[in-house]
């Protein structure tokens, strides 16, 4: 069990929020290109902040308590789901909020329209 | 350079980002900031856990010292940046008409 001890933080994560998707119907996981394009740039930077960091040793992760898949730039499997399923959170949160509260403006609104 | 200045450097682009670049100005919003204030107790209870249990270990040259809730303060800018960074691109291609609706895949 103690090889779970991160993934048992990402699956909270995605408890604590993907419920927002079922029952508030915040649409976020339809919307997968958008998803991409707003993850990916960020999750790259976030990957080569990481790699730089186990490098030099600013961090590192207890073999004991994660699966051991490792990907690019000796970076665990877990870190890098995390970059994905943190964001998809956020997003699902200020979706949520938009969802109750319609009237604040995030700035997407009038696309197609006028500005 | 060190965990903190890479972290106040991280928060300072995804502002950059957010006010100058794609200009979503989410840092001026209440949407933003409810969403985070929503966040933020999550991913100091992730940082909570990744860092009381020694899954991720610091080196504690690299960190100014303080701590919250067990996580190195600087874990508070980097899940910032990384937020901002993430909603600004989000609302980014919203704005650019990408997957507008929930409703809709483009």
């Amino acid at each position: 069990m103690r090889h779970w001890g991160y993934l048992a933080a990402l699956i909270f994560v995605v408890i604590a929020s993907f419920w927002l998707e079922i029952f508030l119907k915040v649409g976020v996981l339809r919307r997968m290109k958008r998803l991409i394009y707003s993850i990916a740039p960020i999750a790259l930077l976030f990957i080569g902040w990481d790699s730089y960091a186990v490098w030099r040793h600013h961090w590192r992760f207890d073999s004991t308590q994660i699966l051991k898949i490792y990907g690019a730039f000796n970076i665990p499997l877990e870190e890098y789901l995390f970059f994905i399923i943190v964001p998809i959170a956020a997003i699902m949160t200020l979706e949520a909020v938009r969802k109750r509260r319609p009237h604040w403006i995030i700035g997407d609104e009038n696309v197609g329209g006028q500005k | 350079m060190s965990y903190t200045q890479l972290a106040i450097l991280a928060v300072a682009l995804s502002a950059i980002l957010d006010l100058f670049i794609v200009r979503t100005r989410l840092l001026t919003r209440r949407a933003f900031w409810t969403s985070y204030a929503i966040i933020l107790p999550f991913q100091i209870f992730t940082n909570w856990w990744l860092t009381s249990r020694n899954i991720v270990i610091y080196d504690r040259h690299q960190i100014l010292g303080p701590r919250l809730a067990s996580a190195p303060i600087e874990d508070i800018a980097f899940g910032f940046a990384l937020i901002l960074g993430v909603l600004s691109l989000w609302v980014f291609w919203g704005r650019r008409g990408v997957a507008v609706r929930s409703d809709k895949n483009n």
